[in-house]
């Protein structure tokens, strides 16, 4: 099961400090884990949600670094593509996985697989035993989709005003979490109807 | 891409006053009061949205607002559901209505509502009701509404069950095992959504039912799995995509919900049965006798069996041959989970897994398929009788020797070795010598994988390769260079026109020097524990020191070495310490010149020869001989500080009789002169060019050491006093070339006067420099000799003796 999906910013931001990272989309998929524990049972839903926040954060900030230094080691210049070049961008884009250990931040180990497009990096985390495979290549898929249709090449903040376009994105290919192992064909269909959403 | 423009939408968001906040509110609730909800609406949505969101504090809507985006969750546009859905998720739900959720139509509620409702859950009795109704709506199994109403199912329920299987029963179980039983194995192999044979006629002739068809075209022979495409899809086909998605996780824990108590006998029964049925036959009629988790395993069996077949297919687009991978890693561990469970599916398993990996074995590309692989023979093949060799000569040798950039292979492959390493360290014998392949996913991506190495590396720690093991440890700068300069030469051509003039290139290929990079990029241990034209290598490799890669690489060993020595120390082996203190004194000279690595390696040898001598004492003595030799040397002084001034400290504590009862006057003696000298040569000369004064600290260290050896052998003492009084002389003129600081050598000069009192009192100073054991280590109460209660009693039984 995927924990969360998340869409981020990988390079400096002049309004945040060093290694911060700004979220622009998240997505917590099903019960909160705190209902779980001991520690959080007795948690208000507004603490709960602030946790949950905050968890969500750390998830960021540990990707952004591992974003950074990985680009440093293999460094790479990073191409500027302009609207239209997606799939250019997607193929020049980086990417890798970081072992979240159990406790920062989830109560269990998780795999944080991210995939960085230029400024912004886009982030899966799963349950270690999760197919990898699969995974991956179901977040480029998400990352292809979010590309276009929220056309994030250019200088737009349509993630943040579109938001609605991710979720239904992913309420098919990611259903509550869920990976899907689609062939051709099952894309196909199911990416028509995201096509017919994005069309209203 | 990120502009500046998002960045102050966010903060507009953030920081909306509250009387704009209420102004947009109530403007929003006009808005959706409206018969016809356009696209206006679904902008103020979408805002509210970002306004909720951005913040990390809760922000609680107008009751009024709150109840009519609620309704909006039922309405027939998506947009609305969506938005409604995520609305809701960021604030709290209204009071009264929250754990709502005994409603009779949870089913029939769209899959952006069960969100919400996932979301919003507060406790396990919640989604247990949540289950509850999601199960009896399949087992009802409505058949009105879109394709999709039943697909959201399964994915729900398999996230309850991710983090809660307490809260499915029993019953539960076996109904939902029943379900994925019909959905794998009995999904319709015709194509579904209307698909004709053929042409512009639609009419009722050509509707005649076309059958799925295989990636490269091929008409499908057998049952639907998701490596079947057609033109459109039934429902049931569906279904099968999304009960493979879960199977593997349903299989691993499905025993862990909540068993009622007739379940265990359930077990019993059926593991005789099945396992005597499929010993008989392989034919799938044979399954219909099992009970419903036993058929699970067995139709699971089949389908990961098929998908096997499946993936051997020469697909059409890229995406089926991603996914074909995938779909293999999937099988594999599905068999290797039921054959966990059914001990008998390992002879039926095991001839399809052998034959997978001839046919995979030898290409790369399948690394990550070989690693479930790999798993099973782990798992099974003891069982089996299998020889497990070519699997290991692959994880150990071809996969970190060919494959360390490959992050998502060095990710699984140490994950593997983590969850494995009891098991390897007791079957496979070659774990804890493949450590030099090992660390080439460390050299070359050392942030990523540290990690894993600090849980890996004690396991790696044997008596027999100790010493190797730290020499190659000290060298991963040099081994994270070599394969930089491995994988530039297999990408660039050889010369290449008007090259930034590097040497190391050039290096790389020079045959001469071949043996040094062919020792770094060794597959195994065992061949020596490094070589003597080392600083050959650090100089070919002098330019490098400044790469990225390799500075990350030098910032993680510190800690590996930390880790090394607390796993060493533990087994307390005293040859190997005293050998692994050799090393320490050699390669502190000897190591690749990245600024700082040399003073951090420093600090870690000289924390742990300090560690190591206070466990054993007696190995100062055993390697008198070596460590004089370092502290007598008065450059060492200067390039070494750290270092040189624990060996004098460990000299002076630890060389005496009470130590190691072989510690002769002699010894002493010469250990005395070579320090005197060095003392006196610092003393009186200016620092070499280039060098610092050096640090008060070796100075009085070196004093306190000659005056502990002076304490013990009494004849040293007038040398002692003599070089103490004439370095307050000299000291008296004011400033001197060997300090700069003045309050430093009020320090130095003041220690000396203390140092050359006390050795007036022969005796005392040999107490107070040289103290016994039971003063350094007193016992307090748990010395029976000095125990207040031992006292106690003999007090009382003296005055109670009658």
């Amino acid at each position: 099961m995927v924990r969360c999906f998340l869409i981020h910013t990988v390079c400096p931001v002049s309004a945040l400090g060093a290694g911060e990272s700004r979220l622009l989309y998240s997505r917590l998929f099903g019960p909160d884990e705190g209902i779980f524990s001991d520690r959080e049972r007795g948690l208000s839903p507004e603490e709960r949600r602030l946790v949950q926040k905050e968890r969500v954060a750390v998830v960021a900030r540990q990707v952004r670094s591992a974003v950074s230094l990985s680009r440093e080691a293999s460094a790479r210049v990073l191409g500027e593509t302009v609207p239209g070049e997606e799939a250019l961008a997607l193929q020049e884009a980086d990417s890798g996985v970081v072992r979240l250990r159990a406790g920062d931040p989830f109560s269990e180990e998780m795999s944080a697989l991210w995939l960085g497009v230029q400024s912004l990096g886009f982030t899966l985390v799963c349950e270690p035993h999760e197919n990898l495979l699969l995974a991956e290549s179901t977040l480029r898929n998400l990352a292809r989709h979010c590309l276009e249709h929220l056309h994030m090449l250019g200088q737009g903040s349509e993630v943040l005003l579109r938001s609605n376009r991710v979720d239904a994105l992913l309420s098919r290919l990611l259903p509550h979490g869920q990976l899907l192992f689609l062939n051709h064909r099952f894309a196909q269909a199911l990416e028509k109807e995201v096509a017919a959403y994005m069309a209203k | 891409m990120y502009s500046h423009g998002a960045d102050s939408l966010i903060k507009q968001a953030r920081d909306i006053q509250e009387s704009e906040l209420q102004k947009f509110y109530s403007r929003l609730v006009k808005l959706l009061q409206g018969k016809e909800l356009g696209h206006e609406a679904v902008d103020s949505l979408q805002r509210l949205h970002l306004i909720l969101s951005a913040t990390k504090y809760t922000r609680t809507l107008p009751p009024e607002l709150q109840k009519r985006v609620q309704s909006l969750l039922s309405s027939p546009k998506e947009h609305f559901q969506v938005l409604s859905s995520a609305v809701l998720r960021e604030t709290l739900p209204l009071s009264g209505q929250e754990g709502n959720y005994n409603q009779e139509n949870i089913s029939q509620l769209n899959t952006h509502a069960a969100a919400l409702l996932l979301s919003q859950a507060g406790s396990r009795a919640d989604l247990s009701s949540l289950c509850a109704q999601l199960l009896r709506s399949l087992e009802s199994r409505q058949s009105e509404g879109p394709a999709h109403s039943l697909t959201h199912t399964l994915p729900i329920l398999n996230t309850i069950l991710t983090l809660s299987p307490e809260c499915l029963t029993a019953d539960h179980v076996t109904l939902l095992s029943k379900k994925l039983v019909d959905w794998l194995r009995y999904a319709s192999i015709t194509q579904g959504g209307g698909a004709s044979s053929g042409g512009f006629f639609t009419g009722p002739r050509s509707r005649q039912p076309v059958p799925t068809a295989e990636l490269d075209g091929a008409v499908s022979g057998d049952f639907f799995t998701v490596l079947c495409v057609g033109q459109g899809f039934t429902e049931d086909q569906w279904m099968n995509v999304y009960s493979f998605s879960m199977l593997r996780h349903w299989l691993l824990t499905y025993h862990s919900v909540s068993s009622g108590n007739g379940t265990a006998d359930i077990d019993d029964r059926s593991e005789v049965d099945g396992s005597v049925v499929s010993m008989v036959s392989a034919t799938s009629s044979s399954g219909r006798l099992l009970p419903p988790k036993e058929r699970l395993r067995e139709k699971s069996f089949q389908y990961c069996l098929r998908l096997i077949e499946q993936s051997d297919r020469k697909a059409h687009k890229k995406t089926d041959t991603d996914l074909q991978k995938a779909c293999l890693v999937e099988a594999v561990c599905i068999l290797d989970c039921v054959c966990e469970e059914d001990a008998s599916l390992v002879f039926r398993a095991f001839p399809c897994i052998k034959a997978l990996f001839g046919r995979l074995s030898s290409d790369l590309s399948f690394a990550r398929v070989l690693l479930p692989i790999a798993q099973f023979y782990l798992n099974h093949g003891e069982m089996a009788a299998v020889d497990c060799e070519s699997v290991w000569k692959l994880v150990f040798g071809r996969f970190p020797a060919e494959l360390f950039n490959d992050h998502f292979l060095a990710h699984e492959l140490l994950r593997f070795l983590r969850l494995n390493l009891k098991s390897l360290q007791h079957r496979v014998p070659q774990y804890t010598r493949s450590f030099p392949n090992l660390l080439k996913f460390l050299a070359w991506d050392s942030p990523a994988v540290v990690d894993d190495f600090v849980d890996l590396l004690p396991s790696l720690v044997t008596a027999g390769t100790a010493v190797e093991l730290l020499h190659t440890l000290l060298d991963l700068p040099c081994l994270s260079a070599t394969l930089v300069l491995q994988v530039r030469s297999t990408c660039l051509p050889i010369s290449e026109p008007g090259g930034r003039g590097l040497q190391s290139p050039d290096a790389y290929r020079n045959p001469s020097f071949r043996g040094l990079f062919l020792f770094l990029l060794r597959g195994d241990a065992g061949s020596g524990d490094t070589i003597d034209r080392l600083s050959t290598l650090h100089e070919l490799l002098a330019e490098t020191a400044d790469w990225p890669r390799v500075v990350q690489c030098a910032q993680t060993v510190p800690l590996l070495l930390h880790i090394f020595f607390n796993t060493v120390i533990t087994g307390a082996d005293e040859k190997l310490l005293s050998h692994l203190i050799l090393v320490m004194l050699e390669r502190s000279s000897l190591l690749l010149n990245i600024p700082e690595y040399s003073k951090e390696i420093h600090r870690v040898f000289s924390s742990h020869l300090l560690r190591f001598c206070k466990l054993r004492p007696s190995l100062v003595v055993d390697q008198s001989h070596e460590l004089l030799e370092f502290a007598g040397a008065t450059a060492n002084v200067y390039s070494k500080e750290e270092i040189y001034t624990h060996v004098v400290w460990v000299l002076g504590e630890y060389l005496s009789v009470s130590c190691d009862s072989r510690c002769s006057v002699g010894l002493i003696t010469s250990c005395f002169e070579a320090l005197e000298a060095v003392l006196f040569e610092i003393t009186s000369s200016v620092p070499p060019p280039g060098a610092d004064c050096p640090a008060p600290r070796v100075i009085t260290t070196l004093m306190s050491t000659l005056a502990k050896l002076a304490s013990r052998s009494h004849d040293l003492i007038p040398r002692v006093s003599l070089f103490l009084s004439k370095l307050r002389t000299l000291t008296r003129g004011g400033s001197v070339a060997w300090c700069s600081d003045e309050e430093d050598l009020v320090a130095i000069v003041t220690r000396g006067e203390e140092l050359w009192s006390l050795l007036k009192a022969p005796g005392v100073a040999q107490s107070v420099l040289t103290p016994p054991p039971h003063v350094t280590t007193p016992q307090w109460h748990r010395d029976t000799n000095v125990a207040m209660p031992l006292r106690l009693r003999a007090l009382t039984s003296l005055t109670h003796s009658q």
